[in-house]
């Protein structure tokens, strides 16, 4: 059996490898440096150790400044990765990520690339509730100009990250924070990249195609072996890239199955499984056998009663149901 | 005659300066004259009044030194050397402008010229700033970064997080407040709580500047002593340059929010023609030479005009490049 690392241990080996590789790599963030325990995850740790406090910084509580001084850092040649502790963080600094990441390089007319990674992490879970757990992928995907990404695994992790870091594109790159202490197969190169854009059958099947990202991906798997007892054949598609995504794959997968679920944790109204399942309607409308179905949480606030918490978030059970739907 | 007694530049600086002053001024009377008569109608934030501040910080930079400004920016643009052929063309939203009609009049970018980007949004030149110098200290290429703002600026957020930000990690970066005295239509005192912005430079352990903007020899000693502590690894300085717009919050607004008799005293003293008799008198330079410099700025000005409004418009299939797209987006 191969060696099994956490998505902690993926993150912190990508970032070594990505640091050493390039001397343009850039890592700041709150509390991201060594004598701040290299993040209050430890994603970060002997980072600036290694690479000193020039290129690894520890930053005031200034979303704003943080996500400003990596545009502007990008702009001058530099890959900067900035570390914004919580994906409900970003929302402070929004004015510099939809208005200037993700804007500048068309609005130079091609002058001025931004090529930055900003590192998120969210998802409930550990009943942290309304102001720490958001899925908040939807506002970054409707923004034209950011890339979204999320992986599923901390190889998955691993090779992503590496993608965004070395893409001449601003990325979103969101991590799950239950998924941090999760262990599986390390990459058997911590340098590897995973082309975005690309998505991977996380499970192959035949009658239903399950399209998914990030920690549900394992609640689809989950789903799909649960409905393989019932002798339903569930095909699970990690999309990886949220944007640009990987439509000839997805596309494909349903034309085979004639059956499409689109599962995420964030909300499910006006989310990004509308998009998705908008485009299949266009594109395979003559041949689904149902309509597209969709799973996501509730309109409400990530709650924070365990119970709560546990009805609120999309689980093997919801999947289940909405892959039936397709079945009638 | 009201320029101070500030140590003085030499006089090819001095000259250069005035080169700069008038350029501008006469840049913002042809886009006036243009909105005015229907030729070049476009959204327009005028300068004028406010030419001392960016032509004394320029000629304190070198070309490859960066500046970061915002929409009312021309001025600080084409002290930088911001060529006038590809701004006129991006004014006029033409494929041959400085960002091929993508950015028009509150974008401008040229990094040829050090111009690294013009924002739309009130206050956010700064924290970019930062992103530049950080990048120069981390390189350590001796870049000095400018960023240009408003005085309303200084209310929010990003500029304290900014200077904060600065001052932690001494990055080679001059914060130039530009204070014309209005926040769009609202009066400087209503909407800040300090008589000075300069003195906000004290919460964030960085020198403060409180300087005359129209006075050229006051505003070039203080924009000297800021890049020369920049550069020589000091750290940053906040610069509030008092100065005074003559045409409004947008060119076309009524004005009803100012006072008349503020805004003629401040026309009056129109600092542009005020420093050119000043050299002349003091002998830097003859009308001869002067009168050179404005009828050369002219006939540039009017070429670069006619060039652009002949210029080749950008195609539609413009909207799809220098971003990635979506496969089902690109039609």
């Amino acid at each position: 059996m191969s060696k099994q690392i956490t998505t902690l241990q993926a993150i912190n080996e990508a970032l070594h490898h990505a640091m050493a590789a390039d001397p343009t790599v850039l890592l700041f963030g709150e509390d991201v440096a060594d004598p701040e325990e290299g993040g209050v995850n430890g994603a970060s740790k002997g980072l600036s150790t290694k690479f000193g406090d020039l290129r690894v910084r520890s930053t005031p509580i200034s979303e704003q400044a943080i996500i400003g001084a990596a545009i502007g850092a990008s702009m001058a040649g530099m890959r900067p990765i900035a570390e914004i502790m919580l994906m409900n963080f970003m929302t402070v600094a929004m004015d510099m990520i939809t208005n200037h990441a993700a804007k500048l390089r068309f609005m130079s007319g091609g002058q001025t690339a931004v090529p930055l990674t900003i590192r998120c992490t969210t998802g409930a879970g550990f009943g942290t509730a309304g102001q720490h757990a958001d899925y908040l992928e939807a506002w970054f995907a409707h923004t034209a100009g950011l890339k979204v990404v999320t992986g599923s695994t901390p190889a998955e992790v691993s090779g992503l990250l590496n993608a965004c870091i070395f893409d001449d594109d601003p990325c979103i790159f969101i991590e799950n924070l239950p998924a941090y202490w999760q262990k599986g197969e390390a990459p058997a190169d911590p340098g590897a990249r995973i082309p975005l854009g690309k998505a991977r059958i996380a499970r192959a099947g035949s009658d239903v195609t399950v399209i998914t990202y990030g920690p549900q991906v394992a609640v689809a798997q989950a789903a799909a072996e649960a409905m393989a007892a019932d002798g339903v054949d569930v095909q699970v598609i990690d999309l990886r890239t949220i944007v640009p995504w990987d439509r000839d794959t997805v596309l494909e997968a349903v034309a085979k199955t004639n059956r499409a679920v689109v599962t995420h944790e964030a909300v499910k109204a006006f989310g990004v499984g509308a998009e998705i399942a908008s485009v299949i309607h266009e594109e395979l409308f003559g041949q689904l056998k149902a309509a597209v179905q969709r799973v996501g949480a509730p309109s409400c606030a990530v709650p924070y009663s365990n119970v709560l918490e546990k009805a609120f978030m999309p689980d093997a059970e919801k999947v289940m149901a909405a892959i039936r739907k397709t079945l009638n | 005659m009201t320029v101070s007694t500030h140590p003085q530049p030499d006089s090819a600086v001095l000259v250069d300066m005035y080169r700069k002053m008038s350029l501008i001024k006469q840049n913002d009377e042809h886009a006036r004259k243009l909105i005015m008569s229907g030729r070049l109608p476009m959204i327009y934030y005028s300068p004028r009044g406010q030419e001392v501040i960016p032509s004394a910080v320029s000629v304190n930079l070198n070309r490859d030194d960066y500046i970061c400004t915002i929409y009312r920016g021309t001025h600080d643009m084409l002290a930088k050397g911001v060529p006038l052929d590809a701004l006129w063309a991006e004014l006029a939203g033409r494929a041959t402008g400085t960002c091929k009609g993508k950015g028009g009049p509150m974008h401008i970018t040229h990094p040829e010229s050090g111009c690294m980007i013009t924002t739309g949004i009130v206050g956010s030149s700064m924290p970019i700033a930062n992103g530049l110098a950080l990048a120069s200290q981390v390189k350590g290429d001796g870049k000095v970064t400018v960023a240009y703002f408003g005085d309303a600026a200084s209310n929010i957020g990003a500029f304290h997080e900014s200077l904060n930000m600065a001052s932690v990690w001494q990055l080679p970066v001059v914060f130039v407040c530009q204070n014309n005295r209005f926040g769009e239509h609202t009066r400087f005192e209503k909407a800040t709580a300090v008589e000075r912005v300069a003195d906000r430079a004290a919460s964030y352990s960085m020198p403060g500047i409180h300087v005359d903007g129209n006075d050229p020899l006051a505003m070039h000693a203080a924009a000297k002593e800021a890049i020369d502590r920049a550069r020589n690894g000091g750290g940053p300085t906040l610069i509030e340059a008092m100065t005074f717009r003559f045409h409004g919050h947008v060119f076309g607004d009524a004005d009803g929010y100012m006072d008349k008799t503020e805004k003629e005293a401040a026309m009056a003293a129109d600092p542009v023609p005020r420093y050119r008799q000043w050299l002349a008198t003091e002998g830097h330079a003859g009308e001869d030479e002067l009168a050179a410099i404005d009828s050369g700025h002219e006939a540039a000005i009017k070429a670069a005009v006619d060039r652009a409004l002949a210029a080749p418009w950008p195609e539609p299939s413009e909207l799809y490049k220098d971003v990635f797209i979506h496969d089902l987006d690109a039609v």
